[in-house]
């Protein structure tokens, strides 16, 4: 069980680097709004899943991402703030069941699951363009860059959310 | 020691977290600094050969267009060296006189340009002669400079990047000014500190203003769509210059490299020091 775990995040890993690298990267729509659905490795990680390897994960996922993008480490730092800050937004999405280990994603409510995805890209996309824009006489565009790219990767995350989802019987 | 043992067991997650985002932003401040040594960037082996063989296969769907412009190109020379046949006698040459720049070739083998600081690879690296701070152009102009070489592979820091800033200057009356890029439009760059004596009209030729050691004199880099007075300096113009490269479909494109350049900096150098 342990190591069937194990292996399906690594598969994730690969498989989310890629596609972010080499389809994501290159969508340019209006010209600059990129989705960023790589970060659903850290929407997706076990709810129960021990949190300090989740921001190790986390770290290497971002630094893959920004080595390819040539983006020093703005993806890595964003990454891993989102990764610190899950089981914050967790407790405040799903409240006290969370507490006590009942969440499951594919069965959540949708509202609970709404707010949890949309905490983490909003968290994860200012992060990032905050430190890809780096000057502060750029707040309008950095407002702006968060607000469609967050879109666009909402849409992504909850699309392939609902076609891979389990059925439940 | 129990105490600390706990105390960093119980805040393991912020201690790591603070640690790696700590790592993170310090990769982050040093993409800001042009001369840094980046020791992670694409240009490394690994992440060099992945995007080779991506464009090896991409390269496939765009052989009609870029064929298209090598033909465009080898015709503007063609024309070009018919003309200097014809207008310039053979004097015997001169085998002591070095040509003052040359010029390599490599291909584009990964593109950006949505971000603020973008930057390409090119297929080329130390082991076919290419250096930092090389210049690199494409048929149509300006494209960037080189800022990192790796054995096989090297990154161009953009014309789309905030931290580029190139000589330039209005090819008509020979005014100069920086180009530089607001991020706003991949196809428009900024021409700033255009004095306002200079006479501008839209559709006026920028071109390279040969200030710098890294591009020749005269390369092509636009034309001026819009011009207004800077916000903060009233004598001066902004200048929106509308770009002859299309950036989001460069393939090939051309190092050029100064053979003067050491002898140049050597030079100033001196002279700074002198002061």
């Amino acid at each position: 069980m342990w190591s069937n775990t194990v292996f399906s995040q690594i598969g994730r890993f690969l498989i989310l680097v890629f596609l972010q690298v080499f389809l994501l990267n290159n969508i340019n729509l209006a010209g600059y709004i990129n989705p960023y659905v790589y970060i659903l490795f850290i929407i997706l990680y076990p709810l129960d899943g021990n949190s300090t390897l989740l921001i190790l994960w986390s770290f290497l996922l971002g630094l893959c991402i920004d080595i390819f993008e040539d983006s020093g480490g703005v993806q890595a730092a964003a990454s891993v703030f989102a990764a610190f800050v899950r089981p914050f937004v967790l407790k405040y999405s799903f409240g006290v069941s969370y507490e006590y280990n009942v969440v499951k994603l594919s069965t959540a409510a949708v509202s609970e699951k709404i707010t949890y995805i949309g905490s983490i890209i909003l968290v994860h996309h200012l992060v990032m363009f905050a430190l890809e824009i780096f000057s502060f006489s750029h707040i309008g565009l950095l407002l702006k860059s968060t607000f469609f790219s967050g879109i666009f990767t909402f849409v992504l995350i909850y699309a392939s959310l609902l076609l891979f989802s389990k059925k439940v019987e | 020691m129990q105490q600390i043992i706990y105390f960093f067991i119980r805040n393991r997650n912020f201690l790591l977290f603070t640690l790696l985002f700590i790592i993170s932003l310090l990769l982050t401040i040093q993409t800001h600094n042009y001369h840094s040594d980046k020791f992670l960037s694409s240009a490394n082996a690994v992440t060099g050969r992945i995007y080779e063989i991506k464009s090896g296969i991409t390269a496939y769907f765009s052989l009609g267009s870029e064929n298209k412009k090598l033909l465009d190109e080898n015709l503007t020379l063609r024309k070009e060296l018919e003309y200097f046949r014809e207008n310039f006698q053979p004097n015997t040459p001169d085998t002591t006189v070095f040509p003052h720049f040359s010029y390599y070739t490599a291909r584009l083998i990964n593109n950006n340009y949505s971000h603020t600081k973008n930057y390409l690879t090119i297929n080329r690296g130390e082991r076919h002669g290419i250096k930092t701070d090389m210049g690199v152009i494409s048929d149509r102009g300006l494209v960037g400079i080189v800022s990192r070489v790796s054995k096989n592979f090297a990154t161009v820091q953009s014309i789309l990047n905030t931290n580029s800033r190139t000589n330039a200057k209005l090819k008509s009356s020979g005014h100069f000014g920086t180009l530089i890029w607001n991020t706003k439009d991949p196809n428009v760059v900024q021409l700033i500190d255009i004095p306002r004596l200079a006479e501008l009209t839209v559709g006026d030729t920028i071109v390279t203003g040969g200030k710098s050691v890294i591009f020749p004199e005269g390369i092509l880099i636009g034309v001026v769509k819009d011009y207004k007075p800077d916000t903060k300096d009233d004598n001066y113009y902004t200048v929106d210059v509308a770009l002859f490269n299309d950036m989001t479909s460069i393939e090939h494109v051309y190092l050029i490299e100064n053979s003067y350049v050491e002898e140049i900096l050597e030079l100033e150098n001196a002279a700074g020091d002198v002061e």
